[in-house]
């Protein structure tokens, strides 16, 4: 608990220190996150005529590129973010979460800025971080699996899952690239990520681009960048996408994979889009689970540890 | 037969994998960041005692594996099958060497054991944790010998080897442990 009070006082140091704007936006809106891959709590607004539908946010990101597109200049916020049927060693369905965004940042220059945010939060840590780590995804993605991350090659792909333990892969993946890369990554190459040190994955492929931009100079890969110590997944990263043409055929994509995925369909948020359009300033924005991190400085071995009341008991 | 999801799955519940069934043992909720989520299932295959890790999709399920523990009498060996009993209902069961395995070396007549049942057909043999046997061969035991020491070895009623203390006579009746097979004390009338 004290722990806790420390790490947010730090980072509140750390942002006050650069001049970057903390922020509070509504938990509660009128659209969801169109991820296909995350679920939203929602809820029932009881006020006639409209008995609207509203989401519990899973990230602040919308509303917060729109206080950028508004001119707010960089912000950060620590709030709470809901993840509907997210619950094990690492997940819990409420989590704390730090978001910022810095204006005219590149990707590059965000990644100095996680390394200085981390080095502050870790200062007086036992034993010490070590130096940190860049590597590509690329990079990483051969180095433990032997595999072109960025070149779907489905029968080395294959030949690797069942030489390596994994037989079951083959066809839980099938031909779907972006799942093949979600399976290997997971089970063969983030556990070895960040032995005691920050490891930032950075350069995704583009089909797991999420809200990041295209790399200028290779279409391939994708301007984001995911932190890692001791194997665990603390955040991720962009370089924002600030095209809202793009970000509406992304919308639309995401929308209609979920679709296909069985999701509980959401509406798209024409706010943001509209924010997009009125224009996004270039920068960077960086997402980082606060719980994780407190597990980190604790030594504790599940999320459980460092909540005050976990979702059994809350 | 029920069906379970994979945020059902938790240690003990028993689900058909590959036409086998099996126990989970371990679950982990494996998720990247912005990717799709599985879950890493360790799990053990009832009928051959194997451990394996299996990866699911999350939300993936499996059917429930109709498997209970019924506590029985173990009766005798006709030489091709042993013979349990349910105590209450006085039905019984025959099961071959493959299903009663290691379990054999523990099982006396009249002696309680645990029969793992699936779809109503026996699958294993668990014998009592601690059970009561004679010894009927071990060397003699020399005067002045204490429980310190190493032990000598002792074949029991039902064949199995167990180590014993030196000052342990040959027709003493002792109590072993099934799961390590070791000796835990003698056995005063």
């Amino acid at each position: 608990m004290r722990r806790r009070a420390r790490l947010l006082q730090t980072i509140r140091q750390y942002f006050l220190v650069r001049e970057v704007l903390e922020v509070e936006t509504p938990l509660l809106s009128h659209c969801g996150g169109t991820d296909p891959q995350l679920d939203f709590f929602t809820t029932h607004h009881n006020a006639p005529p409209l008995q609207q539908t509203l989401y519990l946010q899973t990230s602040p990101e919308f509303a917060m590129k729109r206080l950028l597109a508004a001119g707010s200049g960089s912000i950060y916020q620590i709030t709470k973010a809901f993840r509907n049927g997210e619950s094990g060693r690492f997940h819990n369905p409420e989590f704390t979460l730090l978001e910022w965004y810095r204006v005219g940042f590149n990707l590059s220059q965000l990644m100095d800025d996680i390394a200085d945010l981390i080095a502050a939060i870790f200062a007086d840590s036992q034993p010490p971080l070590c130096a940190t780590q860049r590597m590509s995804y690329q990079a990483v993605f051969a180095q433990y699996t032997g595999l072109d991350a960025l070149v779907f090659d489905a029968p080395a792909y294959r030949n690797y899952a069942i030489h390596n333990g994994l037989p079951e892969a083959v066809a839980l993946c099938a031909a779907d690239h972006n799942l093949w890369l979600d399976f290997l990554f997971s089970h063969q190459v983030q556990p070895h990520l960040g032995l005691n040190a920050l490891c930032m994955v950075y350069g995704y492929p583009a089909c797991q681009s999420s809200l990041a931009r295209i790399n200028a100079d290779n279409p391939l890969v994708t301007d984001r960048v995911e932190i890692f110590i001791n194997g665990i997944e603390l955040g991720n990263g962009y370089f924002e996408l600030t095209d809202a043409d793009e970000q509406n055929r992304r919308f639309d994509q995401e929308l209609a994979l979920r679709v296909q995925l069985n999701r509980p369909i959401t509406v798209k948020d024409t706010r943001l889009v509209a924010a997009l359009q009125a224009g996004l300033p270039t920068c960077s924005g960086m997402a980082i689970g606060l719980d994780r991190l407190l597990m980190l400085l604790s030594a504790s071995t599940s999320i459980d540890g460092v909540l005050n009341f976990p979702l059994h008991r809350a | 037969m029920a069906i379970y999801s994979t945020n059902e799955f938790k240690a003990g519940l028993k689900v058909m994998l590959d036409n086998d069934p099996c126990a989970i043992i371990e679950n982990e909720f494996v998720k990247p960041g912005k990717g799709q989520a599985f879950n890493r299932v360790k799990i053990r295959n009832l009928k051959t005692g194997r451990v394996i890790e299996r990866t699911f999709k999350s939300g993936e399920s499996l059917e429930g594996a109709d498997v209970v523990d019924v506590t029985m009498q173990y009766l005798y060996n006709d030489g091709e099958f042993r013979h349990f009993m349910v105590p209450d209902t006085f039905e019984q069961y025959q099961c071959d060497g493959k299903t009663v395995g290691e379990a054999s070396k523990w099982l006396k007549d009249q002696d309680p054991c645990i029969v793992t049942l699936w779809n109503d057909a026996p699958l294993a043999v668990t014998p009592a944790n601690f059970v009561e046997l004679a010894i009927i061969e071990t060397d003699p035991g020399v005067r002045g010998d204490t429980s310190g020491g190493g032990g000598k070895p002792a074949i029991l009623e039902t064949s199995a080897v167990v180590r014993v203390p030196l000052f342990v006579q040959q027709g003493e009746v002792i109590k072993v442990d099934t799961r390590t097979g070791e000796y835990i004390s003698r056995v005063k009338d």
